[in-house]
């Protein structure tokens, strides 16, 4: 069976042109946002690179995977919240306090790595519990909950460190989170075998569909998706085992990314935080629980914003007053934005969170090798997080324009 | 019981087989006012009936009542020879009446397929994380749209929010035919259609009827009314305002029926109609 045949109707949608005039064209409408987000990390590391010749050296781009890895997973937990349209502003104040937990109960209690893990995490999943039922049964608005929860939680940080208010850490498991790396043999391994499980089911749903005499979107499109896939995947693990290996910690990130991404595309829980997001009142008239739905999304964000935390407290061997401060929250809300994760909900990717954390993270590292005051990246940070928004605004009012 | 009660002016058209649904004297009130009063209606199943009247007269008070939206205060509600209660959206659509209302509920951000089967979505397996099974709702969509002759869509995986009127009207109507309903409520569905578009929404509903669905259409459009229904309802202030045959030289006589100044109409007292306004809202 082939497509319905379009009827000459004013304003049906337009699919023609050459392959390459589509593309150009979907680009500008924003359908393609993970390959402007790519275009954009790509100028950025041409300018650093061309700034200084060390920008784009393995151990510095290895370097750059661990210092995103933390907020990237985050931001996977804001992405799903942007998707209902709504927003997480206890993130870093979560991931601060789980850290907390966690490195208190490991090194005060002598509680084994994975013990003090896993209460970090259901710190995590109950607070996201508690601060999504109090926005849905009481229908306050998730802004003002989680900006109650930022300060509530920042204190309680505060009382699980105690006195002292650093707590180091020692066991070697929850070091090594963010501390080891993999053998080059076996970042190769793992890269192979992603690459063709990827073709593998790319053919599957390609002949399923064959089967069903559904329309097949053209070959083209899906072989550069998987070569893309598997330049991105071999030429990464290439560099980063020109210096010490792939760090688990990218592999535990891109593993949550993939997880989530097939949460929200391939499920129903993920069909229906689309159609939450992308209007409440029609997902509750077809029955979708939508309480339900906006709980178990806060439920996961606090939860991965805990895990976030874990990592951190890794990297940094320690975990202090600061931890989940500063400017944690809002890169973790600027990368998903930058990536084109629209704040209305509805649209964006889990990806966005990898892309957008890289983005972020490239200026911060690129600008750090250039010996630039913070002040300088902070400015340049919002510029670029005001500039993706702009281009988002301009586009998706391109989008909604097309529409009668 | 109230059957005899009512039984307003005006021709009864339809002879054909017994209503699956039947209303008996539909009572209704907001506070101090009466919003319906002792309302009938009939409906059986492959025929279209409109259902007319001003602003206020009470054509979305009496569609709440069925759909469970806004349950009556009194009378009865008979489906398919068996009188039943309606008091949730849940009750009307296990009954197998459906809704589409004037504002659609599409998500704009899901595609077509995404849309037809949101909340009721295919999968491969029943434990929570099962994967959707895509290509057994993506031929089921396309096989749907296809019987219904919905034939402007270039592809079933176009977002909504880019669809034209009639077409997220078309989506919105083939949406509801998944639950295989028995009756289909269409609100005002041609209101802010463009003229090829209001045709191509009609065409549709005389599919319903040849489906052998039962449809009551809702609208404000007198000539959508006529081309499509085999029977037309007037409401008029709360109240039974007649019933005609949806024949072009009954025209006058609805227009009249609707605004009150028919012969057979009680005089209307004073102007009653500002204290209905509030119904609508």
């Amino acid at each position: 069976m082939t497509a319905p045949t379009t009827v000459a109707e004013r304003d049906a949608v337009q699919e023609t042109g050459s392959p390459v005039g589509r593309v150009l064209r979907r680009l500008a409408a924003g359908e393609l946002g993970s390959l402007r987000v790519l275009i954009v990390l790509a100028l950025i590391w041409l300018i650093f690179a061309i700034a200084n010749d060390r920008f784009l050296t393995a151990i510095n781009l290895t370097n750059l995977t661990l210092q995103i890895a933390a907020v990237g997973c985050i931001s996977v937990g804001v992405t799903l919240v942007l998707l209902l349209g709504e927003i997480d502003l206890s993130v870093g104040a979560v991931s601060g306090l789980a850290a907390a937990v966690m490195a208190v109960l490991s090194v005060k209690h002598g509680w084994g790595p994975y013990p003090a893990i896993g209460a970090a995490l259901l710190v995590g999943a109950a607070i996201g519990l508690f601060q999504g039922s109090v926005s849905t049964q009481l229908a306050i608005p998730t802004f003002v909950v989680t900006l109650a929860g930022l300060l509530a939680w920042q204190g309680a940080q505060l009382s699980v460190l105690g006195s002292t208010g650093t707590v180091n850490l020692n066991d070697e498991t929850i070091l090594n989170l963010a501390g080891v790396f993999l053998d080059d043999w076996v970042g190769w391994l793992v890269a192979l075998v992603v690459v063709l499980g990827l073709v593998a089911t790319e053919i599957g749903f390609r002949r399923q569909r064959a089967a069903a005499g559904l329309v097949q979107a053209p070959v083209v499109g899906s072989v550069i998706r998987l070569v893309g896939a598997g330049i991105a995947l071999f030429g990464g693990v290439f560099i980063v085992n020109e210096d010490r290996g792939v760090p688990l910690a990218l592999v535990i990130l891109v593993a949550i990314i993939a997880f989530f991404h097939w949460l929200l595309t391939r499920t129903r829980f993920g069909r229906h935080v689309f159609a939450v997001g992308g209007s409440d009142e029609a997902a509750r008239r077809a029955g979708i629980k939508v309480k339900r739905v906006r709980t178990i999304v806060f439920v996961l964000a606090s939860t991965l914003a805990a895990f976030g935390g874990v990592l951190a407290a890794s990297r940094l061997q320690a975990v202090n007053q600061s931890s989940g401060g500063s400017d944690l929250l809002l890169l973790a809300i600027a990368g998903p934005v930058i990536a084109g994760t629209s704040l209305f909900g509805g649209r964006g990717s889990v990806w966005g969170a990898l892309l957008g954390a890289l983005v972020i993270g490239s200026i911060s590292n690129g600008m750090d090798l250039l010996a630039l005051e913070s002040s300088v990246k902070f400015m340049v940070t919002g510029g670029v997080l005001l500039g993706a928004v702009a281009l988002d605004a301009a586009t998706s009012g391109r989008r909604a324009g097309g529409r009668t | 019981m109230t059957q005899a009660a009512v039984n307003p002016s005006g021709a009864s058209a339809s002879d054909g087989g017994a209503p699956l649904l039947k209303l008996r004297g539909i009572q209704k009130t907001f506070g101090a006012v009466r919003a319906l009063d002792d309302v009938t209606l009939d409906v059986r199943a492959g025929e279209v009936v409109a259902l007319v009247g001003d602003n206020g007269a009470g054509k979305s008070t009496l569609i709440k009542t069925i759909s469970g939206a806004g349950p009556a205060d009194g009378g009865t509600i008979t489906f398919d020879g068996r009188e039943v209660v309606v008091k949730s959206p849940a009750d009307s659509t296990a009954l197998g009446i459906a809704v589409v209302y004037q504002d659609l509920a599409l998500c704009d951000n899901l595609d077509v397929v995404e849309n037809l089967f949101l909340g009721r979505e295919a999968r491969r397996h029943s434990h929570p994380f099962s994967r959707l099974d895509e290509v057994a709702m993506e031929q089921k969509a396309i096989e749907l749209l296809a019987e219904l002759q919905v034939k402007t869509l270039a592809s079933v995986r176009t977002e909504v929010g880019s669809l034209s009127g009639g077409q997220r009207q078309s989506v919105a109507i083939a949406r509801s035919l998944l639950g295989e309903p028995r009756i289909v409520i269409l609100d005002e569905p041609t209101a802010a259609l463009g003229v090829a578009q209001t045709a191509q929404v009609l065409a549709l509903v005389s599919r319903l009827r040849e489906r052998g669905l039962g449809v009551i259409l809702i609208s404000h459009n007198l000539s959508d009314v006529f081309e499509v229904a085999d029977r037309i309802v007037v409401l008029r202030l709360g109240r039974n305002g007649g019933e005609y045959p949806a024949t072009s030289d009954q025209r006058q006589a609805v227009v009249a029926a609707i605004t009150g100044v028919a012969d057979d109409q009680p005089p209307a007292k004073a102007d009653p109609r500002t204290s209905f306004t509030k119904e609508q809202a």
